[in-house]
């Protein structure tokens, strides 16, 4: 039977959401690299194996949207559209970084973007994005909020309180769980009593949807729905987005073998979101070997380009540490910026 | 001027800010349909309507977080808590998200934020009900923190709060919400953070004081005034930034210095007064400096345990009479 040919346009959506989910994968071995040789410092936590829920997700929204995280917020960054410059700089603590170094791995922030940071407390950026919810609402907008958590975020008493008033509301907010099994070492059936956590929406009278968070068309097409109800009802919503992992929890834990096994991480890996992806392009003759190869080197390239970057944007200078503590209201301050 | 109470001048200033900027809400437990759990904002749903003044279930981590949230994108949140006891519940976002908002997004997400509600003991409300958490505030780079003592302060500091564009923690009294005084009627009256004022002037010593302990420190000043000694008062209104060269001005003048505070001795307000006074006037003091606190204990409920646990007037006078080498 021949071919069904391709709508062009889709074509096009196919590459983006390819080329989107392989700068992720491409920057983040690039941060491993980094963090060996000591040019990332702290923690630094990585993304990869997950990149379908960012790009799904985001790739849903539009620019006047918000988007706030936790502290694995590399691959969610870069979904958005912050540059790999900006990102990589911010990673290695300079001037140029889209926190101007001062943030870290942990948190990015982009208020270009609307990109509302990445947040280090496990849990407090959930009442957060309730309140950016509640915002779009008194102002009467219709854009929404996407607030990405762990699974282990859920059992977090923070959770709770955002979701009930995000309910009882009635507030464009969607809250997506990238449930990737782990919370550092504890697997989600070690703590939480129930294991489809997203019918902990119920509690809260919320629409609740759960998916393959290793397809990017099955995240779209949730979080396509969730963000029409948003826009349309100005309602919450709570996704179980079931994914994994493919990194220890932060740079300094091992893959697998204390928490998990070696033979549960393979399994995981036959399901890498960005081979699923270029598979299915690559089966429906969108995109050839070549090209493929072409995409690759190109984002290769930019990452070196961004890695080059933030290795010579400068640290800030030791006033700048006073900074931006508190925003100066003092006359003589309003009075140089009215100057 | 006109007459008014401590309470209803905080209602003048939220209502006097609600109308200039459309951006101000009050959020909390209790604010709307019950008009204030202390009645601070009575009459504010009937005007303002319910997106404006919102009653919130019992969540202070959460609520603190809306506000936070809604502050980031460019309203301007008032957030009460019933009390500051029931704060630490949201000491997270206060402390982790509004406080380092700014600084850890490198400059681009500042928060215009109040948070606000009685601070400190009340009358035999036991142990959990009866606390002072200005040091605890204080300590925190990010946040402003203010404690009006006086009807006239409240209005004033309480406007420039909403009006700041930082974080600020307005710490007001449970037992100041009936005293009265005379407070200016103009919209425009704003107090400047930061800034301590002498409210009484005097040659021989001075006490340091803010919030609730203003009156006390004034009748104290009465008391000694009947043996002739002059006590100036200073009172700090701002704890965080510290009015230093108003302490400084005082105890250069009088050489000697009480520091008066309702909360707990150990890291509490006074040991950071005490702290600038070492710094700045060593050569000046003609005395050790004494400081008057709560006794180190959890709040006693029995009555007279209470009374013994808490500053008072007889102990501040007793410390005036102490640096000033009297008994
Ligand atoms: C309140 C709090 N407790 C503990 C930690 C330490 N911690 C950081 S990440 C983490 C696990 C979170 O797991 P999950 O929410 O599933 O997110 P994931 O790391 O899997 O993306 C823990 C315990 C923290 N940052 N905050
Ligand atoms: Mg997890």
């Amino acid at each position: 039977m021949a071919k069904k040919k391709a709508d062009p346009a889709s074509v096009a959506l196919n590459r983006e959401l390819l080329r989107s989910m392989l700068l992720q994968r491409r920057f983040e071995e690039r941060c491993a690299e980094a963090y060996a040789l000591g040019k990332i410092g702290g923690f630094c936590h990585l993304y990869i194996g997950q990149e379908a829920v960012s790009t799904g997700t985001l790739s849903m929204l539009r620019p006047d949207d918000y988007v706030i995280t936790t502290y694995r917020d590399h691959g969610q960054a870069l979904a958005r559209g912050l540059s790999a410059r900006s990102i990589m700089a911010e990673l290695f603590g300079r001037s140029d970084g889209c926190a101007r170094g001062k943030g870290g791995s942990m948190h990015l922030f982009d208020k270009a973007h609307n990109f509302l940071g990445g947040h280090g407390i496990v849990g407090g950026h959930i009442p957060i994005a309730t309140g950016v919810g509640f915002a779009i609402k008194y102002r009467g907008g219709d854009q929404c909020i996407v607030c990405f958590f762990g699974e282990a975020a859920i059992n977090n008493g923070a959770f709770h309180e955002a979701a009930n008033m995000a309910a009882l509301w009635k507030l464009p907010v969607i809250y997506i769980i990238e449930n990737n099994r782990y919370g550092m070492g504890t697997a989600i059936e070690r703590a939480s009593s129930i294991h489809d956590i997203y019918e902990r929406a119920g509690s809260y009278d919320m629409a609740r949807d759960v998916v393959d968070g290793q397809d990017v068309f099955a995240v779209r097409d949730v979080v396509g729905r969730a963000v029409e109800r948003a826009r349309t009802q100005g309602t919450p919503t709570l996704l179980e987005v079931r994914t994994y992992r493919f990194m220890g929890h932060s740079m300094s834990d091992a893959v697998s073998g204390t928490y998990r096994t070696k033979a549960e991480l393979d399994q995981y890996l036959k399901r890498d979101p960005i081979m699923l992806l270029r598979q299915r392009m690559q089966d429906a003759g969108e995109i050839s070997e070549d090209e493929m190869a072409a995409l690759d080197a190109e984002l290769k390239a930019l990452v070196q380009d961004a890695w080059d970057f933030a290795d010579a944007s400068p640290e800030l200078p030791l006033e700048a540490l006073y900074e931006d503590v508190l925003v100066d209201t003092t006359s003589d301050a309003a009075d140089a910026a009215a100057r | 001027m006109a007459i008014m109470t401590y309470r209803d001048a905080l209602n003048a200033a939220l209502r006097e800010e609600l109308r200039r900027d459309d951006r101000v809400f009050l959020m909390g437990e209790e604010v709307a349909v019950y008009q204030g759990a202390y009645k601070v904002s009575k009459g504010l749903l009937q005007e303002f309507g319910e997106m404006r003044i919102v009653d919130t279930p019992i969540t202070e981590l959460g609520f603190a977080g809306v506000g936070v949230g809604a502050a980031m994108v460019g309203l301007r949140p008032i957030i009460e808590f019933m009390t500051w006891n029931f704060a630490l519940l949201a000491l997270d976002q206060i402390v982790n998200a509004a406080a380092k908002m700014l600084y850890m997004s490198g400059g681009q997400y500042n928060m215009p934020i109040v948070f606000r509600g009685p601070n400190g003991a009340a009358l035999q409300l036991g142990a959990q009900h009866s606390q002072a958490w200005e040091s605890w505030l204080a300590h925190i780079p990010g946040l402003k923190v203010v404690a009006p003592g006086t009807p006239a302060d409240a209005k004033g500091l309480l406007k420039a709060a909403i009006r700041d564009d930082n974080p600020v923690m307005v710490l007001e009294g449970e037992m100041l919400y009936n005293v009265k005084g005379e407070v200016p009627d103009s919209s425009d009256f704003v107090i400047p953070l930061g800034k301590a004022e002498v409210k009484r002037a005097g040659t021989d010593a001075s006490i340091i004081t803010y919030g609730k302990m203003v009156n006390i420190a004034l009748q104290a000043a009465e008391v000694l005034a009947k043996d002739g000694v002059q006590v100036e008062v200073l009172d700090l209104r701002t704890l965080r930034p510290m009015d230093v060269p108003a302490i400084v001005a005082t105890v250069m003048k009088t050489n000697r210095a009480v520091v008066l505070e309702e909360g707990w001795e150990v890291c509490g307000m006074g040991a950071q007064v005490v702290d600038y006074i070492q710094r700045e006037c060593f050569d000046s003091l003609d005395a050790p400096i004494v400081r008057v606190h709560q006794a180190d204990t959890p709040m006693p409920y029995t009555k007279s345990l209470e009374k013994a646990a808490k500053p008072d007037l007889a102990k501040t006078v007793s410390a005036l009479r102490a640096v000033c080498y009297l008994d």
